[in-house]
């Protein structure tokens, strides 16, 4: 991948100027399909734009010192972290890559997570305390699965380079592997049932409580990228390879979306569960599947 | 620039959270307001979220005859909100204690101690007027100066931590 590439994936497409707004758009979809599910009307489509642009113009409180100057960049690290995610996804047929690449997403991928956790411990509010540990509890539940199916994935098709990954047909393990992440994809969003850490209204707004203004408008957009990275990510696992350009990018747009739109409805038909029901469901009921996808990778490797 | 400033505008206008504070009200309040926000209403069609954090609202909704140990906990949550604000008393109470007036458990009515835009009469006020009352204190906030007036000074770390 030379310069130009690398700098076009990470700044056009699947970069920033396609995932800023279509972050928003999926920020949007998630509250209409909630506004649906309960037969309201729900917010207008500009919606998500209005609520950054607004939270930009507002004030912050004055922050003093390091722990200040931390408050101010977490939210910045995760933007990052998740717009480079997005830039990475193998969108378009031979649009480069590097060995490894795979390896550098899954990083890209958690970095907003941890962001999250520093953040309400560096916010020093009970409330931002509290949410964090939920978050850090429930990290490093889902992540074990997630990071199983990823690696068998990756190992059943003897390649770590996303391009490859995307490029090979999808065989019987793939699939048990997408089903995985798709089990992990809320818990990774923090959309109901798992949206523990940021409970609204049972611990104000968890790790967030104490943001405000801009830094709240980067934390949305954080969000609204992490969308746009985790359900694209299963959209270039999962959709077939088609050489022509805009072909895959519209496949790519549409298997989003409509993964979006299933995750809202979900987090809409469900309500939240308690910290120790999310942790066993992931430890005992998942992890088992994990598992036996992985062994059966490295199994079916060894064999061939 | 002032195309900036019209967006920013528009912006505050159509994205008014709210923060919803309860001063010693009978609940009568609480609960319409709630049902502004229900399937029947709706009021997200206007960008309306009920947040958690005083520090993510717009607009704090102030319920109740504002009895003596609200008070503190008023000014506090008042100085949380970040500026551009404004504040909506709902129902009878805050504008005049209501039916309360005169207890000596009170410290009302609320625009004794923080300034308040929009009342919102009524006993309690239906839903689609406290709809009304949001929305009023969007285009006022919409038309707000970027730096705070002497009254609504941003709040310091000392003032905002409990
Ligand atoms: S205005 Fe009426 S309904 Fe509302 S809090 Fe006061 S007494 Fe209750």
């Amino acid at each position: 991948m030379n310069l130009i590439t690398a700098l076009a994936r990470l700044l056009i497409f699947p970069g920033l100027l396609f995932a800023v707004p279509a972050a928003w758009f999926f920020l949007w979809v998630e509250r209409k399909a909630v506004a649906l599910m309960q037969e309201r009307i729900g917010p207008p489509f500009m919606q998500p734009f209005f609520d950054f642009v607004k939270l930009l113009a507002k004030s912050t409180p004055p922050r003093r010192g390091i722990g200040g100057m931390l408050m101010r960049a977490w939210p910045l690290l995760a933007v990052s972290g998740a717009a480079g995610a997005v830039g990475l996804l193998p969108v378009l047929p031979s649009s480069g890559g590097f060995e490894g690449d795979l390896i550098l997403l899954l990083a890209l991928l958690e970095l907003p997570s941890m962001c999250i956790i520093a953040a309400g411990f560096s916010s020093r509010s009970i409330f931002g305390e509290i949410g964090s540990a939920r978050e850090a509890a429930l990290s490093v539940s889902y992540n074990i699965v997630f990071l199983l199916a990823i690696v068998s994935v990756a190992a059943s098709q003897h390649t770590f380079r996303l391009e490859m990954l995307a490029a090979l047909p999808a065989s019987p393990l793939r699939w048990l592997g997408i089903a995985a992440i798709l089990v992990c994809l809320p818990a990774k969003l923090h959309i109901n049932p798992f949206s523990l850490p940021n409970a609204e209204q049972e611990i104000y707004a968890g790790p967030m409580t104490e943001y405000a203004g801009p830094e709240l408008a980067m934390w949305e957009l954080s969000h609204g990228l992490e969308w746009v990275a985790g359900a694209g990510l299963v959209a270039t696992l999962a959709a077939p390879h088609v050489a022509i350009g805009w072909l895959a990018a519209t496949l790519f747009i549409v298997l989003s979306f409509v993964l979006v739109l299933l995750l809202s409805t979900l987090a809409a038909a469900t309500a939240r569960l308690a910290i120790d029901t999310t942790v066993r469901f992931y430890w005992q009921c998942t992890l088992i599947f994990a598992v036996l996808a992985i062994s059966s990778a490295l199994f079916m490797r060894f064999r061939s | 620039m002032n195309l900036w400033k019209r967006l920013i505008c528009t912006c505050r206008r159509r994205s008014p959270w709210l923060f919803h504070m309860n001063s010693g009200s009978c609940n009568g309040c609480d609960i319409e307001l709630v049902a502004a926000l229900s399937p029947r209403y709706d009021a997200e069609q206007l960008g309306v979220r009920l947040e958690g954090s005083p520090r993510h609202a717009d607009i704090v909704c102030v319920t109740g005859p504002v009895t003596r140990n609200a008070v503190a906990a008023i000014k506090t949550v008042y100085g949380q909100v970040c500026h551009p604000k404004a504040v909506v008393a709902i129902g009878s109470c805050p504008a005049t204690t209501n039916v309360f007036i005169d207890s000596r458990t009170l410290a009302g009515p609320l625009d004794k101690h923080i300034p308040v835009d929009v009342f919102v009469p009524g006993c309690p006020p239906r839903p689609d007027a406290i709809i009304q009352g949001v929305a009023k204190a969007a285009e006022i906030l919409a038309e707000r100066e970027m730096k705070p007036a002497e009254t609504e000074l941003p709040p310091t770390v000392e003032e905002a931590r409990p």
